[in-house]
């Protein structure tokens, strides 16, 4: 059983390593205290995202947290009579995800914390066209991703340029870049910006408690300062009279 | 006012010797007066025992033992229970610092020969109380439901498999299914909330009454007991646990806290350590994630399980390795044989060897959350090591200190250049 666990591992070496290291990944430029960059996050992910992917551990009406009233959730980001109490669910069963696009989309609760912020944002832009693939898109970040490009009409479609270099000493070094060739409705400039919202939102996502903690935290923190200041000279006070 | 209480109290006495153990216990129990900073993680241990068991109470409120919808559980926790996310959290951050705590009060009984006569037995009731809480702490893995969840209670149910013979049938029996499922979470859940916990209290209250029994050590390694008041036959330098004691720790848990709550509220991940990216993604049985790792606590017998190579086909060398690394303190009052028991009075040989051992002890650790290519692979054309992962090499060499550390203790210690003992203890 062993054996056959560290010959499957070994086995899956080689695909998963490229899909974990395969590309440089981009620095997010995540603000959580920005509620217009997470409420313009939530708009994107709500139009874009969430048709195959779902969020099932999040409500709706937790977007108070990003200053949404229920009012503006249900005039702008529910369309299918869901209710603001209500997770958000997609009609799409996994089942048919799988059969569709040969694995099935996963949900998106907490995928920032999974993925990481750097790597959404950077995989978010490294969509390419290859005509090998069934979707017709591939991907820098994830090789062979199921995924195709859902932003590619905002983004426009990029093509992958591989160069191979011979380095100073001999060594073999293949550069991928890649190549706007048609542009989308955005700027590359203001795609990037949509995609650093979009992540944005997934980390707001990920932990909507994140900003309550740090500031409970803070408050916790002095609070245990000054309990720290009275025990310790409790604790003198005691102990004057052991020698 | 006071007068209906004494009353109480009498009554109660009559009935309960509740005056008799407070003094026992507290007030009439005399400790060593020179405890230092290393003693306060006996009483903190205590205090992280609550706090596992308080906030696991609240969490079983909420969670779900069920294959399909554990993790989806937790989330809701996270999100939909007021204050779940704080309970959650000081729950996962709370197994982390049981350990830390926990090895840094083993770290002491090595320092000041804690483990020595007459301390014998509460030192093996400790080693069982930590046999116990990595029991506590691998089931518990499970029950969030996530890759590392699953995959880390495939490997080391499989390393059961190992055994010659019975192997396969006993991991059967301890997963009740052939790959990890919902009837192992289920078990794996009563282990974790009910189990372990009584067996991990019992032994607590034996680890305590032990020490009570015998008295504390401390820094100085001697026996404060022998030097008593003719009078009242209360120890010289002794001084009663409560009040002194009681308000020393009290500021040992403020001091705790802070590190306890920063964790908590800024760094609940710990960069990864204390909970796992990859155990945000649910269980995916076909899925193998890249690079299984234990959390931390269990890296350095991790990395001993991957230091011995595979013989006669087997991987049960090194599951022996790996057990008898952890089983090994219990031998350790016994492989002692210095005349003193302290740090302080011991001679350089043990104080090379200990630090040796906490060197291997942390590097070990290091290599067992990374994979063996960590540091690269040594050239094909080296002697012996040719090709094979520096990493493993590393662990291979780290293994053998940790090992020798303790089988190698009675002559090193016996041999060693000891300073006098004093009388009575130094401040």
């Amino acid at each position: 059983m062993m054996k056959n666990l560290i010959l499957l591992l070994s086995l899956l070496m080689p695909a998963l390593a490229l899909a974990s290291e395969g590309a440089h990944l981009d620095r997010a430029p995540i603000n959580m205290a920005n509620t217009a960059s997470l409420q313009r996050g939530v708009k994107v992910f709500v139009n874009y995202c969430l048709n195959c992917h779902s969020a099932a551990s999040m409500r709706y009406n937790r977007l108070h947290d990003i200053g949404l009233s229920d009012a503006q959730i249900k005039a702008n980001l529910l369309f299918a009579g869901e209710k603001v109490g209500e997770t958000m669910t997609i009609a799409m069963n996994k089942k048919d995800g799988k059969a569709w696009l040969g694995a099935a989309p996963p949900d998106l609760s907490v995928i920032a914390r999974a993925r990481g912020a750097d790597w959404l944002y950077t995989y978010l832009r490294s969509f390419y066209r290859d005509d090998t693939r069934p979707t017709g898109w591939n991907n820098v970040v994830f090789p062979n991703v199921g995924m195709p490009h859902a932003l590619w009409q905002l983004q426009g479609e990029q093509r992958l340029k591989v160069a191979e270099q011979t380095g100073e000493h001999g060594a073999m070094t293949v550069e991928h870049t890649l190549i706007l060739d048609k542009p989308g409705t955005l700027s590359p400039a203001e795609y990037d910006a949509l995609v650093a919202d979009l992540v944005n939102y997934l980390v707001f996502m990920g932990e909507p408690a994140k900003m309550q903690r740090m500031q409970l935290g803070i408050i916790v923190l002095l609070f245990l300062s000054l309990f720290f200041v009275v025990t310790l000279y409790l604790k003198k006070e005691f102990w004057k009279d052991v020698h | 006012m006071n007068k209906y209480l004494t009353c109480l109290l009498g009554w109660v006495d009559e009935r309960f010797p509740l005056t008799a153990n407070w003094k026992a216990h507290l007030s009439e129990y005399y400790a060593p007066k020179n405890f230092n900073f290393w003693y306060y993680f006996g009483s903190l241990a205590m205090l992280v025992l609550v706090i596992q068991i308080v906030t696991g109470i609240f969490l079983t409120m909420h969670y779900k033992p069920d294959a399909d919808m554990a993790f989806a559980s937790v989330e809701y926790i996270m999100r939909d229970v007021t204050g779940g996310w704080l309970i959650r959290y000081m729950h996962s951050t709370g197994s982390s610092m049981f350990f830390v705590v926990v090895y840094l009060h083993m770290f002491r009984g090595l320092l000041y020969g804690s483990h020595r006569n007459p301390r014998e037995l509460i030192w093996l009731f400790g080693v069982a109380i930590f046999l116990c809480l990595m029991g506590e702490a691998f089931f518990g893995y499970l029950l969030p439901w996530g890759q590392m969840s699953y995959w880390g209670a495939q490997v080391i149910v499989n390393l059961f498999s190992s055994i010659p013979f019975i192997g396969p049938d006993v991991s059967v029996w301890l997963r009740g299914d052939y790959t990890i499922s919902d009837a192992t979470l289920n078990r794996f859940f009563a282990f974790h909330v009910i189990a372990l916990p009584l067996v991990l209290l019992g032994l607590v209250a034996a680890h305590i009454i032990a020490l009570h029994e015998v008295g504390s050590n401390n820094p100085d390694g001697i026996e404060i007991k022998k030097h008593k008041d003719p009078k009242t036959g209360i120890p010289l330098d002794g001084i009663p646990f409560h009040p002194y004691y009681t308000v020393k720790d009290i500021m040992g848990v403020a001091m705790f806290l802070i590190v306890f709550s920063a964790i908590v509220f800024f760094a609940p991940e710990m960069g990864g350590y204390f909970l796992e990216a990859n155990n945000f993604v649910p269980a995916n049985p076909m899925v193998t994630p890249p690079h299984i790792a234990p959390v931390w606590y269990f890296t350095p017998y991790y990395s001993i399980l991957r230091a011995v190579p595979p013989m006669f086909s087997s991987q049960f060398p090194g599951v022996v390795a790996m057990g008898v690394s952890v089983m090994i303190f219990a031998l350790l009052p016994w492989l002692d044989r210095s005349p003193v028991k302290s740090i302080r009075y011991r001679g350089a040989k043990y104080k090379i060897w200990l630090a040796a051992f906490v060197v291997s002890f942390l590097i070990l650790g290091y290599l067992g959350t990374e994979p063996t290519t960590v540091w690269g692979t040594f050239d094909k054309g080296m002697p012996v090591v040719g090709g094979v992962d520096r990493g493993t090499v590393a662990c291979r060499v780290f293994t053998l200190v940790y090992f020798l550390f303790f089988i190698l203790m009675p002559f090193y210690t016996k041999s060693d250049k000891t300073k006098p003992v004093p009388e009575r203890v130094t401040g």
